[in-house]
C-alpha cells in the first residue's frame, strides 16, 4: 500500500525526520488559509497523487503571494496529472499540500528498500538529488552509495558515516545527516515500510537536512498491525475494478488486449497471458481467481472481465489440484447463469477429474462454451475467437 | 534417490489441528508421507489424525525424532513458528503460510541460517518426492516418478509443468515450490547442486517469474556448475511495467528483473529456454534425447 507525500511527512515528523512545515488542502480557499498560517513570502503548492514525476508534469508550483497560492491550488485540484509513473490515463488531483519555501543549498537523494540479495534493508544515497534516480542508476551507478543494514544490530554510526563520506559531506554536516538517516531507518522498520524515497533531500543554507519530498510504500502483509497506516489508505488512488476484485479475494489487473483471462494462480495467470501473446493475441487482463475457484468467484471473475468492452473472448485456464475440475466445471455453468456471458468462453480444465469436467461441459451444451484439450489448444482457440475466426 | 526428502523422512506439522493443517496433513498421510506428529500449543497430549500432538516443537522432536516440519500457522505467528523449529533442531522447515510479513521472515530466516536449518517458502506449495513423500499442498497424483527435477516459484505452474513432463512419458524425482515472496528459503542456486548430485535426476526444469534476480544468479551458477540439461520458463514475458511509486525497487535490482533479461541470461548459460509455457514437457523430452 502507498500513501501520499503529506501523510509520509506526518509520519516523518512523529519520528523526528526533519521536514518543512506544511498542510493539506482540498480547496483553493483552504490552501490560502494554510499558507497564511505558515507565514512567510514563498510557498510550494504540490499536487497529492500516488506517483512520482509530479514536478515535470506541472504538479508542483511556487507561489509568491497568498492569492497565488489560492489560484494555483484551484488549478491543480480537479486536474488530471499525467506523469511517467501514472500511465497515459493519468491521475486526478483531489488535494494539494502547501509547504513553506525552503532555502535549498544542495539537493541529495536518500532511499530505503529491501535488498533481496542480502535479505536486509538497504539505504541508498546519491549526490544526484532531484534527478531521475533510475537514470543515475543506469548511467552512473557509482554515484549511488548503498549500505545494507543488518536488522539484528540496527542502524549504527558506521552505516551513516559510509553514506555521509560517500556523499562528500563536510565535517559539520556529518552529524546532522547521520541523525536524519538513523531516524529514517527507525521509520522504515517500525512501520513495516517496503519503500521510502526522499528526492530531493536538501541541505539548507543553515546546514540543516530536510526531506523536501517523501514517498512511502508498505508491506501489505504487515498492515494488520498498523491501523494508523491503514487509515491513510486513499481508495481514489487505486483502480476501482482492482479494489472490487480484491473484495472477493481475486487479483485483477486491466490490460489493453481483447482476450479475457481467468486463471488460478499468479504464475499460471502470467504464463497464460504469455501464451496468448505467443499465439498472436493480446491479453485483456490478468486475473488470478486463487486456489478456491468456486461458483461465486468464477461468476465475479466473468463480471470483472466483461466490464471491459474490448473483450471478444475469454480463456478460462484452471489447473485443478486439491479443488476438483468437475466442481469447477459446475461452477462455470452456474456462473454463466448468473452473469450474461455474451462472448465465446474457451475452457481448459486440467488436473484432478479433468475428464469428468469435460463431460459436464459437453453435456451442458451451451453454445458459448468451447472446451480446450490443453494450454496451447486453449490459447489458440481463444485468440481465434477474439479475431472472430472460430 | 531424490533430494531433501524421501519415504523415510519423519515429518511434524506446526499448526497441525487447524483447518488447513488438518486437511493437508490428511492428504499428505494418504500420499504416504511419514507424518509422525504435530504441534499445537495447548493441545499437547491429545491425538489428531491418529498422531500425537505436542505443545512445543522441542517435545515433538524429542519424542519422534522428526527432522522436517511443515508449517501452517497463521501469518502473524509464522516467524515465531519458524524460529521455534530452528531452535528445536529441525533440519528443514517447509513454510506453506501465505501472507507472512516480510520483516518477520527476514528475522526468521536469519535465525534459521544461524541454527543451520534450511527453509522452503513461505507462500509456496511445498516439496514432493514423487510417490514417496509430499510435504505441502500440491495435488500429489500429478507427480509421477521419473528423471526430472523441478524448481518453481509458482504453484499452479509447477503442476502444469509436472503434468506436461508426465504426459511425455517422463516423471519427477523431486519438485520444490520455492515461493515468490521477497524473502524465501532455498532458491534455485541452493537446489540446483542437489539435483546435479542426485543420480536419478537426469534433467532439471526451472520455472521463474519476473522480478528479483534469483534466476540471473541461477544462470551464473548453471554456467559453471551444472552439467545436466536445464529447461527454463519465465512467466510474465508480457506483463506490463506496473504503475509504481518511486524507483527504489528498480534501482536495487540494478535493472535486472524483466523476463527478457532472465531468459537471455539463462540462454547464455546454455539453458533450454522455453518461450511458450505449453512447450515445457516437449523440450524436456528433446533435452533428454527422447
Amino acid at each position: 500500500m502507498n500513501i501520499h507525500e503529506y501523510q509520509a511527512k506526518e509520519i516523518f515528523r512523529e519520528y523526528g525526520v526533519p521536514v518543512p512545515r506544511g498542510g493539506v488542502a482540498f480547496t483553493g480557499p483552504e490552501a490560502k488559509k494554510v499558507a497564511e498560517e505558515l507565514g512567510g513570502d514563498l510557498w510550494v503548492v504540490k499536487a497529492q497523487i500516488h506517483a512520482g514525476g509530479r514536478g515535470k508534469a506541472g504538479g508542483v508550483k511556487l507561489a509568491r503571494s497568498l492569492d497565488e497560492v489560492e489560484k494555483i491550488a484551484e488549478e491543480l485540484i480537479g486536474m488530471t496529472l499525467v506523469t511517467h509513473q501514472t500511465g497515459p490515463e493519468g491521475k486526478k488531483v483531489e488535494k494539494v499540500y502547501i509547504e513553506e519555501g525552503a532555502d535549498i543549498q544542495k539537493e541529495y537523494y536518500l532511499g530505503m528498500v529491501l535488498d533481496r540479495t542480502t535479505e536486509m534493508p538497504v539505504m541508498m544515497a546519491s549526490t544526484e538529488g532531484g534527478m531521475e534516480i533510475e537514470e543515475v542508476a543506469a548511467k552512473n551507478p557509482e554515484k549511488i552509495i548503498k549500505v545494507a543494514i543488518d536488522p539484528t544490530i540496527g542502524f549504527q554510526g558506521f552505516h551513516g558515516r559510509k553514506l555521509a563520506f560517500g556523499l562528500g559531506l563536510s565535517k559539520d554536516e556529518i552529524r546532522p545527516f547521520i541523525k536524519f538517516a538513523e531516524a529514517l531507518y527507525k521509520v522504515y522498520m517500525d512501520k513495516d515500510a517496503n519503500m521510502i524515497e526522499i528526492n530531493p533531500l536538501i541541505k539548507t543554507g543553515s546546514g540543516e537536512f530536510l526531506a523536501l519530498d517523501a514517498k512511502m510504500g508498505f508491506d501489505d502483509n504487515a498492515l494488520y498491525r498498523h491501523q494508523d497506516i491503514l487509515e491513510m489508505r486513499d481508495l481514489s488512488e487505486e483502480d476501482p475494478v482492482e479494489v472490487e476484485a480484491a473484495k472477493y479475494g481475486l487479483s485483477y489487473v486491466n490490460l489493453d488486449g481483447n482476450v479475457g483471462c481467468m486463471v488460478n494462480g499468479a504464475g499460471l495467470a502470467m504464463a497464460t497471458m504469455d501464451i496468448i501473446k505467443h499465439e498472436g493475441g493480446e491479453p485483456a487482463n490478468f486475473l488470478d481467481v486463487g486456489g478456491g475457484a468456486n461458483p461465486d468467484t468464477v461468476a465475479k471473475g466473468f463480471e470483472l472481465i466483461l466490464q471491459d468492452e474490448n473483450v471478444r473472448s475469454i480463456f478460462v485456464n484452471i489447473f485443478g489440484g486439491i479443488v476438483r475440475c468437475d466442481r469447477i466445471a459446475n461452477g462455470i455453468l452456474q456462473a454463466t447463469q448468473k452473469v450474461d456471458v455474451n462472448v465465446p468462453v474457451i475452457v481448459r480444465l486440467d488436473g484432478t477429474n479433468a475428464e469428468e469436467a469435460a463431460e459436464i461441459l459437453k453435456n451442458a451444451n451451451i453454445k458459448n462454451i468451447i472446451p480446450a484439450t490443453d494450454l496451447a489448444d486453449g490459447a489458440k482457440k481463444a485468440v481465434a475467437a477474439a479475431k472472430g475466426e472460430l | 534417490m531424490s533430494i531433501l526428502v524421501n519415504k523415510d523422512t519423519k515429518v511434524i506439522v506446526q499448526g497441525f489441528t487447524g483447518k488447513e493443517g488438518t486437511f493437508h496433513s490428511e492428504q499428505c498421510i494418504a500420499y504416504g508421507t511419514n507424518i509422525v506428529g504435530g504441534v499445537t500449543p495447548g493441545k499437547g497430549g491429545q491425538t489428531h489424525l491418529d498422531r500425537p500432538v505436542f505443545n512445543t516443537v522441542k517435545d515433538a522432536v524429542d519424542a519422534t525424532g522428526a527432522t522436517v516440519s511443515m508449517i501452517f500457522v497463521p501469518p502473524a505467528f509464522v516467524s515465531d513458528a519458524v524460529m521455534e523449529a530452528a531452535d528445536a533442531g529441525i533440519e528443514l522447515a517447509v513454510i506453506i503460510t501465505e501472507g507472512a510479513p516480510v520483516k518477520d521472515m527476514m528475522y526468521a530466516k536469519m535465525y534459521a541460517t544461524k541454527k543451520g536449518m534450511k527453509t522452503i517458502g513461505p507462500n509456496c506449495p511445498g516439496i514432493i518426492t514423487a510417490e514417496e513423500c509430499k510435504i505441502g499442498i500440491m495435488p500429489g497424483f500429478i507427480f509421477k516418478k521419473g528423471p526430472v527435477g523441478l524448481i518453481s516459484k509458482s504453484g499452479t505452474l509447477t503442476y502444469e509443468a509436472s503434468n506436461q513432463v508426465v504426459k511425455e512419458g517422463l516423471g519427477i524425482t523431486t519438485a520444490v515450490g520455492i515461493g515468490g515472496d521477497p524473502i524465501i528459503g532455498l532458491s534455485y542456486k541452493q537446489l540446483l547442486p542437489l539435483f546435479e548430485a542426485d543420480p536419478e535426476t537426469k534433467a532439471i526444469v526451472m520455472i521463474g517469474e519476473i522480478g528479483g534476480t534469483l534466476e540471473i544468479e541461477a544462470a551464473e551458477f548453471i554456467k559453471n556448475n551444472i552439467t545436466k540439461p536445464v529447461i527454463a520458463f519465465i512467466a510474465g514475458q508480457t506483463a506490463p511495467k506496473g504503475k509504481r511509486m518511486g524507483h527504489a525497487g528498480a534501482i536495487i535490482s540494478g535493472g535486472q528483473g524483466t523476463a527478457q533479461e532472465k531468459m537471455d541470461a539463462l540462454a547464455a548459460a546454455g539453458v533450454y529456454v522455453v518461450k511458450s509455457p505449453a512447450d515445457i514437457g516437449k523440450t524436456v523430452s528433446k533435452a533428454l534425447g527422447k
